[in-house]
């Protein structure tokens, strides 16, 4: 739905909050959501063969629930953003290393808080380590090693031979302290790490969503916030991201900065603004017009050649002779005749047929101007003045008087903008809309749209 | 802990700060009444207005192409004039360009960093522009010849002091347009590397820029971690127009095709919609079920239709005047990085973290 925000608030820096964490606390408002306890998941206890399955929900669940509670269409929607929050480890299967959602009877549990990937976790190597050599340790079946699982903990080793010893001295703490739990509990906790190490040691293949984009990875590294290690112990060496180092508190701003600032409200005071009602009918009318040249909303003819492999489209666009949608196009304005190369060379004809030229041909040279190496500036500045505007100049432009004189003064000491008021004066960009000139060869002998078109490039 | 201050630095000291605090609040309420003036003119909605715009029907968007070579995320796209061809640059620190067309790879450059995070196409289709973590935009010249060495012809042009966000050419192969991590944005001459123009106001890094779509245009607009998009002139450096509603980065900015209006899409996982002529902004695109944060976004050739390309792999598809979704595209398995619309508007290309680039249409 299209709403407005009446007016944002200001902050003179960075944003308060990176943005992984606006992410992650939104994912934490679903969560929070599917775990109350009339209106959320319901979660219960399976009595399977021999055992208990505590704590778990189906997929169809997860689903059904986000169908009914977000403002979700349908179930490809409701298991791509599930999916999501499973990735980034939020509610888990049991039974399964790969985090993605499934609409069926599939059990899940959701992830204990301390695990949350807000909590801006970066587990080391050692405490994935030591996580692996604990599974080794317990003989539990539900706790060996995946293939994958068992190539990390071998090339581990291979890594931190030289501390080994005081790994394994680790792990078999942890496992001591694990063994004293209660077992419905430490089937929960168990199934809990697991997923925490899905997310940060992700199957080969699946996505790891804890990946960030290297421009903002600066802002997430808070050294208070990040947890480094998952059991304590010393940390690798921490490399620092290679494009910012630490945020600078936002400074204060200075007296002069303060002066802009008002300078720039004052500027902006000023301004005259439209009416929100004008502004939307001139949005409507533009689209409106250009409806029938947007492919996404009417096929081309004779065909979208991304979907037919048929390249007539482009053919026929590059040939010198327009089709009529495309000469009707020219008429909605002069930005439309001069963007179009076939257009801007056939309004040149004419006028050099049945007007003066003198005034399309400067402003197109300056516009050329405009874009040469800096080097060739000051040359073609000369040039253009001995051309249009010099006393006895072959193709005179009629300029007013302050703008000729500015200009007079501007090509004594050439820039790139030397002829920038003169130009102005010959064209101002409007875009109203013109009576089409139709079929044909385009301007012949349709003096009225033409003469428009013409005015629009003489001095207003 | 500084010594105490000799009586006559603390009276100095104590008139700048009631000085510094005097003109905050002036320029805190030049703000607000700015706000105020924005507010008063806003007399309807644009989705009111558009409620009399025939609905969109049922869209049938699919992948085309799919362009598999690039060994990491793909960072950015662009599209050649000849609405065919597309260069990308991506983090295993390659660029490519392409016939989409064919799916060919047509070049390839090895950049001696990582993370190629902007790339642009020249108008002329005869070189193309890139960097990223090397603070640099560099230019090369595509050759005919496919066995020449394209890195040996490498011109460096622009130098920032952190890293390069985006890049784009101007209306000519001679001048690029460039926004940075430090900042800033900059107008540089191609040929000669010089600084034609620097632009600066954010008040942190710079992430995107998008050049007026006018011939005779002499603007463009930025978006920032500052949560702001500013609107410059190109001529005079100066900042023309600011608007601050987005609640984080602003991680694309578009012009609508009119050139009076652009649209932004940010991490707070809204699109918006700006006016210039109104001065504010006018439209939110966004939903309750859409949490995940949009790198990029682009308009269909009538400005009707708003694409974005979302961290959540997504395509949203919006109908920018009614403000409602019309589709969702999946397909990609990775964030969508980059979104554009090919120059005749027959199709958008994305790229996306999970390597490949894909054509829509």
């Amino acid at each position: 739905m299209a709403q407005t925000n009446s007016g944002g608030q200001g902050t003179n820096g960075v944003a308060d909050e990176s943005p992984n964490m606006i992410v992650y606390r939104k994912m934490e408002e679903v969560i929070a959501r599917m775990q109350e306890e009339k209106n959320g998941i319901p979660i219960r206890t399976v009595k399977s063969f021999l055992t208990k399955i505590p704590s778990v929900f189906s997929g169809s669940d997860i689903v059904q629930w986000m169908i009914k509670n977000l403002d979700i269409e349908d179930q490809v929607e409701a298991l791509h953003l599930g999916t999501l929050m499973a990735a980034h480890g939020y509610f888990f299967p049991i039974s399964d290393h790969v985090l993605t959602l499934k609409d069926d009877g599939t059990f899940y549990r959701f992830q204990t808080p301390y695990f949350w990937p807000s909590n801006c976790w970066e587990p080391e190597n050692t405490d994935y380590a030591v996580y692996l050599c604990k599974r080794t340790m317990q003989n539990k079946a539900r706790l060996e090693l995946a293939d994958y699982e068992a190539e990390s903990l071998a090339r581990l080793q291979r890594a931190f031979a030289r501390k080994w010893e005081f790994i394994f001295m680790q792990a078999e703490a942890q496992a001591k302290v694990d063994k004293k739990r209660d077992k419905i509990e430490r089937k929960i906790l168990d199934s809990q790490e697991r997923a925490f190490w899905d997310v940060h040691r992700p199957v080969p293949g699946c996505v790891n969503t804890t990946e960030v984009d290297i421009k903002k990875s600066s802002r997430m590294k808070n050294p208070h916030k990040t947890r480094k290690s998952v059991y304590g112990l010393q940390n690798d060496i921490r490399t620092h991201s290679p494009t910012h180092t630490p945020a600078p508190e936002a400074k204060q701003p200075t007296e002069e900065e303060l002066q802009e600032q008002i300078t720039f409200w004052q500027l902006q005071l000023d301004r005259h603004r439209l009416k929100m009602s004008k502004v939307a009918e001139s949005l409507l009318g533009y689209t409106e017009q250009y409806v029938e040249y947007d492919p996404f909303l009417t096929p081309p003819d004779p065909s979208n050649p991304w979907i037919s492999d048929d390249t007539t489209l482009w053919e026929l666009e590059a040939s010198k002779e327009p089709g009529q949608q495309r000469v009707k196009r020219w008429a909605f304005g002069i930005d439309e005749v001069l963007k179009d190369p076939v257009g801007r060379e056939q309004f040149l004809k004419f006028l050099e047929s049945e007007f003066s030229s003198e005034n399309l041909r400067f402003w197109l040279a300056v516009q050329e101007l405009k874009k040469r190496p800096i080097r060739e500036v000051p040359a073609r500045v000369q040039e253009i003045w001995q051309e249009f505007l010099a006393p006895g100049a072959p193709s005179a432009i009629n300029v007013d008087s302050k703008s000729y004189a500015k200009t007079t003064q501007n090509v004594k000491d050439p820039g790139r903008y030397a002829f920038e008021d003169a130009q102005e004066h010959i064209y101002k960009p409007r875009r109203r809309r013109v009576r089409t000139c139709s079929e044909g060869s385009c301007f012949q002998g349709k003096p009225l749209a033409s003469k428009r078109l013409t005015s629009r490039l003489s001095s207003c | 802990m500084r010594s105490p201050p000799i009586p006559e630095m603390a009276t100095q000291e104590v008139q700048l700060n009631e000085t510094l605090a005097h003109l905050k609040t002036e320029s805190d309420n030049l703000k607000s009444k700015l706000e105020e003036e924005r507010a008063k003119l806003h007399d309807v909605e644009l989705h009111q207005v558009a409620e009399k715009v025939e609905g969109l029907g049922q869209f049938v968007m699919k992948t085309r192409r799919t362009l598999k070579g690039h060994g990491n995320k793909v960072l950015c796209m662009d599209w050649c004039k000849d609405k065919r061809r597309i260069v990308s640059s991506s983090q295993d620190g390659k660029v490519i360009v392409w016939d989409a067309f064919t799916t060919n790879k047509e070049h390839a450059v090895t950049m001696p960093c990582t993370w190629v995070m902007a790339c642009a196409y020249a108008p002329s289709g005869c070189a193309v522009a890139c960097g990223g973590l090397d603070n640099k935009c560099s230019v090369y010249p595509l050759s005919l010849d496919k066995n020449e060495n394209l890195a040996a012809k490498k011109k460096s042009v622009a130098m920032h002091t952190n890293y390069l966000s985006a890049c784009s050419f101007t209306n000519s192969d001679m001048q690029i347009l460039t926004s940075s991590g430090d900042g800033t944005c900059a107008l540089w001459d191609v040929e000669s590397g010089q600084l034609l123009q620097s632009f600066h106001g954010h008040a942190a890094d710079v992430l995107c820029l998008d050049l007026a779509p006018s011939e005779t245009g002499n603007t463009f607009v930025s978006g920032g971690c500052d949560k702001k998009a500013n609107v410059w002139d190109m001529r005079s450096g100066q900042c023309i127009q600011s608007f601050e509603t987005h609640e984080s980065d602003i991680n694309s900015v578009r012009y609508y095709p009119s050139g009076d209006a652009f649209a932004s899409g940010s991490d707070d996982a809204t699109c918006r919609l700006y006016d210039l002529r109104a001065d504010r902004e006018v439209a939110i695109y966004s939903k309750e079920s859409i949490i995940f944060g949009v790198s990029s976004v682009d308009f269909s050739l009538s400005g009707r239709l708003l694409f974005g390309g979302y961290n959540d792999y997504t395509i949203n598809v919006w109908d920018v005047l009614k403000g409602t979704r019309v589709s969702i595209l999946f397909g990609h398995e990775n964030r969508v990085s980059t979104l554009r619309v090919s120059p005749d508007g027959t199709a958008f290309c994305t790229g996306s973290w999970d390597h490949t680039l894909r054509i829509w249409a």
